[in-house]
């Protein structure tokens, strides 16, 4: 079997590996190996034709594409080495990569550390369990996305989404485009769980409506699908009987969700959040295995491609770090909490003695939609270290802050965040 | 076109039937409505290879069973096809009446044979299954029962008959019997008609119409259907037997089983049916399962998240229920195999030796002297996951393909997906490659795969991307390409969703 050896191994070439990549080598890491599944880089961006990315980042607006490929051009001038076609099968215990191509075979690959970016997954019927037959016609939004905007193939003629979630909303428009009649976006939630602009530009500006508290009750159909029969929700999510309503489509997309796909990490023994189902990482995205990093979508599901790219350059600096021996080795973990409406807050926890960067940048998710709210950050001396005014936050849109390192001391053992409505003066 | 024995069904039933007969010097064809083998009743069930401890040993079904369980093994293994075999079972009570119904199980058992049943206490329950419920107090171990992957068994046993001579016909429907002078003459079907000596019914759920077609009957085909879990491999682990809930009247009990991949499957309930093609999944069906045996025998199962796909299986019961295995009873040369429900997968093999005996027994001058270069086996489908890492880069280096991963759940390569294809028995749509070599059986379900085993089928099969489908028939996966759908324009409105 071929051996090779590298200072730094990314798994996964999309947005958050690429990014991280470039930093490290920026950072000083030489001998750095991306591997990549896909024949190209660029990851999920490439069938994203719309437009929307780079706001944040580059202060333009971007096709998705076009996003991508100002990191894939970086890296072809640089001495990144990339691997595509090539999927990794297993991570050992020795930082050993086992990895498998059409050129090399079964190779093993040596590092000193590792940045896991393999991105997530969609959810899928069988996870939510749908009832009904089994007919052809049903994917998830983004099956439909690869299909349109990689083959030039239409899934169907007539269809209903079901979620939410952003690409059903990008789909909704892309297929309206192509002459596909979308008929209606179900959601469960009281709320959509997407961004409020693509739910403005994707579904408003082509009348196409969004049924909040619905759920597809069953399928119909026996080689492809017929139809679907929905219905509204209580507010404990149940159907209520009667007020089902069949609408006839030849295709199901389902936009229900993204999971971090995490099962190499998991194999490995990196302890994973139950909430993000990514990695427990600290403010470095340095995981509970101290070679062994993690950022973008496989680390949580992220909103905006910006942000990943963020979070990525913090793990590839963090890795160039740990390479070059310049770490700190001495670290006194500070736990982070939250309260009940915040679903989830990434990082998990930080190092209070790690003064590389100013700031720490925090990002958490709210479990429901509310206005006018105040996030409030204190340590365990109940001291208030931030109180911050928001005029909204909902699920789809995460929320993020930046917290000064020099509010943080030695003797800070944790720090806990909350969000609740404003008191009325 | 012509044959001397003509198989109606590619089920479990119809390919243990034409890889019995293929031993001999007879022509064969098999043929099936659907676009592969293995679409009925053989493709959703529990997967088991049962012992014959819970069933009554003086039905036919019951000796049929406890006859299959002593040549089983010696079949997948010649056949290369994965059998966990004994793996063994533990019937699970909560009530002192279970027990009751144990013992009685237990000496049912005892009678047909089974050696090294024992009933369990609670301590030794828990020891070999700790996930389960704390509150279960009773256990019935049985060494005997197996499992079995039913597509992987019934697609060997169809490739073993093609191997030798039998021919496999896929979306072949049977429409109507010819006969003549009391005696059958063969079939016609939707690609023509097709002259035989012998006709073999197993038709499954449609036995009673394929029989009909001949003369009046007296039985019934009803279907019952049953819902199940598949859970994600990762809950493998949270259980080592196969499990049965303690029986009720009308089953041998509900069973949470683990399956020759290393998935847990959860089921199953019995709702009687007239539909005998609604393979619809119910919540109702589905709650009540999972409350009542899946939360109950192990709590730490999901309701959802972790779970892979529920799914339907419809089966095949007779108006007595018991199998019925006999000659048409006013016309020469038809075998009806009908009401082949559970433990039809367990019984397949001497329901084969069965059918071959009567076939004998019609005297239709066909040459029963064994076949001279006959190939008891079948070469498995090379699965890279089963191999060392050197093994894999000796294939990779005379076939590239198979260093290309296209299932990345799975790990399957492209070089067995286009094994698949081209294969004794092919693989020509999505679900027959999923059900082959496992692409798109993982956790993203196709999301990640779909589209490149739909381009690889496309270009192996020389057709265009639209006619690729998901299981034969009319179930096309995609509808135009591109810019060919006209826009609607001005005032011409889409119907939507009325708010």
């Amino acid at each position: 079997m071929k051996k090779l050896e590298y200072d730094l191994v990314v798994i996964g070439g999309g947005p958050a590996g690429l990014a991280a990549a470039l930093e490290a080598r920026k950072n000083g890491v030489k001998k750095i190996l991306i591997c990549e599944r896909a024949p190209y880089l660029g990851g999920i961006l490439q069938q994203c034709i719309h437009n929307g990315f780079g706001l944040q980042y580059f202060k333009e607006e971007l096709t998705g594409p076009e996003y991508a490929s100002r990191f894939i051009d970086a890296v072809e001038q640089s001495d990144i080495d990339v691997k595509l076609g090539t999927m990794v099968m297993e991570i050992l215990e020795d930082k050993k990569i086992i990895s498998v191509n059409r050129e090399d075979g079964m190779f093993e690959i040596g590092t000193k550390a590792l940045i896991l970016a393999m991105g997530c997954r969609e959810r899928t019927r069988g996870a939510i369990t749908i009832p009904g037959s089994r007919p052809a016609g049903i994917m998830t939004a983004g099956t439909a996305q690869s299909y349109v905007n990689l083959e030039g193939l239409i899934p169907g003629k007539e269809v209903v989404i079901l979620g939410s979630g952003d690409i059903g909303l990008i789909m909704a428009r892309r297929l309206t485009l192509e002459g596909v009649n979308v008929k209606g976006v179900i959601e469960l939630m009281p709320y959509s769980t997407g961004l409020i602009r693509n739910k403005v530009q994707c579904l408003d500006d082509f009348n196409i409506p969004l049924l909040l508290s619905h759920s597809i009750v069953e399928v119909h159909g026996k080689d492809r699908l017929e139809g679907v029969t929905i219905a509204r929700v209580d507010q404990k999510l149940k159907p209520i009987h009667g007020t089902e309503q069949y609408i006839s489509c030849d295709t199901l997309l389902l936009s229900v969700g993204l999971i971090p796909e995490n099962e190499l990490s998991s194999k490995l023994g990196c302890e994973i959040d139950t909430v993000t189902r990514g990695p427990v990482v600290n403010e470095k995205r340095i995981t509970n295995i101290p070679w062994v990093f993690a950022c973008g979508n496989v680390l949580h599901v992220h909103d905006l491609v910006d942000n990943v790219t963020q979070e990525a350059e913090i793990a590839g600096r963090a890795a160039a770090d740990l390479i070059n021996q310049a770490a700190a080795e001495v670290e006194k973990d500070v736990v982070i909490r939250h309260d009940q409406n915040i679903g989830y807050v990434v990082p998990q926890h930080i190092d209070a003695l790690n003064n590389k960067e100013k700031t720490v940048k925090f990002f958490l998710r709210v479990k429901n939609p509310d206005e006018h709210v105040r996030l409030v950050v204190k340590d365990n001396f109940d001291q208030v270290l931030l109180n911050l005014k928001k005029t909204i936050v909902e699920p789809g849109t995460m929320v993020t802050f930046n917290l000064p390192r020099e509010l943080v001391t030695k003797d800070t053992s944790s720090i806990s965040i909350s969000i609740a409505r404003e008191q009325a003066e | 076109m012509k044959t001397e024995v003509l198989i109606i069904g590619g089920g479990v039933i119809g390919a243990s039937i034409a890889h019995q007969l293929a031993k001999y010097n007879l022509d064969i064809i098999l043929v099936e409505k659907a676009s592969d083998v293995c679409m009925g009743t053989s493709k959703a069930n529990s997967a088991m290879i049962h012992s014959g401890f819970n069933i009554d040993g003086g039905t036919l079904k019951g000796k049929l069973a406890l006859a299959a369980n002593k040549v089983v093994k010696q079949l997948c293994q010649d056949l290369d096809v994965d059998l966990v075999k004994p793996l063994g079972s533990i019937t699970v009570g909560f009530e002192e009446s279970d027990l009751e119904k144990m013992k009685k199980t237990m000496e049912n058992g005892i009678k047909n044979g089974i050696q090294g049943m024992r009933l369990l206490d609670q301590q030794e329950l828990h020891e070999m299954e700790p996930h389960l419920n704390p509150e279960a107090k009773y256990g019935l171990f049985e060494p005997e029962t197996g499992i079995i992957n039913p597509f992987e068994y019934t697609v060997a046993l169809a490739e073993n008959a093609v191997i030798n001579g039998a021919k496999v016909m896929l979306d072949t429907e049977v429409l109507d019997i010819m006969i003549e002078n009391k005696t059958v003459k063969g079939v016609k079907t939707n690609k023509g008609n097709i002259e035989a000596k012998v006709i073999i019914n197993a038709a499954g759920l449609y036995a009673d119409k394929i029989a009909a077609m001949v003369e009046d009957i007296d039985f019934e085909i009803k279907p019952r259907k049953g819902q199940y879990f598949l859970y994600d491999k990762k809950w493998g682990n949270i259980l080592t037997y196969t499990i049965y809930s303690a029986p009720t009247k009308v089953s041998k009990g509900m069973i949470v089983v683990p399956t020759i991949d290393g998935n847990i499957l959860a089921g199953s309930n019995a709702e009687a049916l007239e539909d005998k093609t609604d393979l619809r999944t119910t919540a109702e069906a589905l709650d009540q399962i999972y409350t009542s045996t899946i939360s109950h025998l192990f709590p730490e199962l999901p309701r959802m998240g972790d779970v892979i796909t529920t799914f339907t299986g419809l089966r095949a019961a007779s108006s007595n229920e018991d199998f019925i295995i006999e000659a048409a009873k006013t016309v020469k040369g038809m075998i009806n195999v009908a009401g082949i429900q559970s433990p039809g997968l367990t019984s397949a093999p001497a329901i084969a030796v069965m059918v071959e005996e009567l076939v004998r027994a019609q005297n239709l001058e066909l040459d029963f002297t064994p076949k001279a270069n006959y190939e008891k086996g079948r070469k498995a489908p090379v699965m890279l996951a089963e191999l060392s890492y050197d093994e894999r880069n000796a294939l990779i280096e005379k076939e590239p393909a198979y260093g290309e991963i296209i299932c990345r759940c799975e790990s399957i390569s492209k070089g067995e997906i286009n094994d698949a294809i081209h294969r004794p028995v092919p693989a020509t749509n999505m679900d027959a490659i999923k059900r082959r070599v496992r692409a798109g059986m993982g956790r993203c379900q196709g999301g990640f795969c779909g589209p490149k085993v739909l381009d690889i089928l496309s270009r192996e099969l020389n057709i265009s991307p639209l006619e690729v489908t998901q299981k034969g028939n009319a179930s096309f996966v995609l509808a135009a390409r591109n810019k060919e759908l006209p826009l609607a324009e001005g005032d011409q409105k889409n119907e939507k969703i009325r708010i």
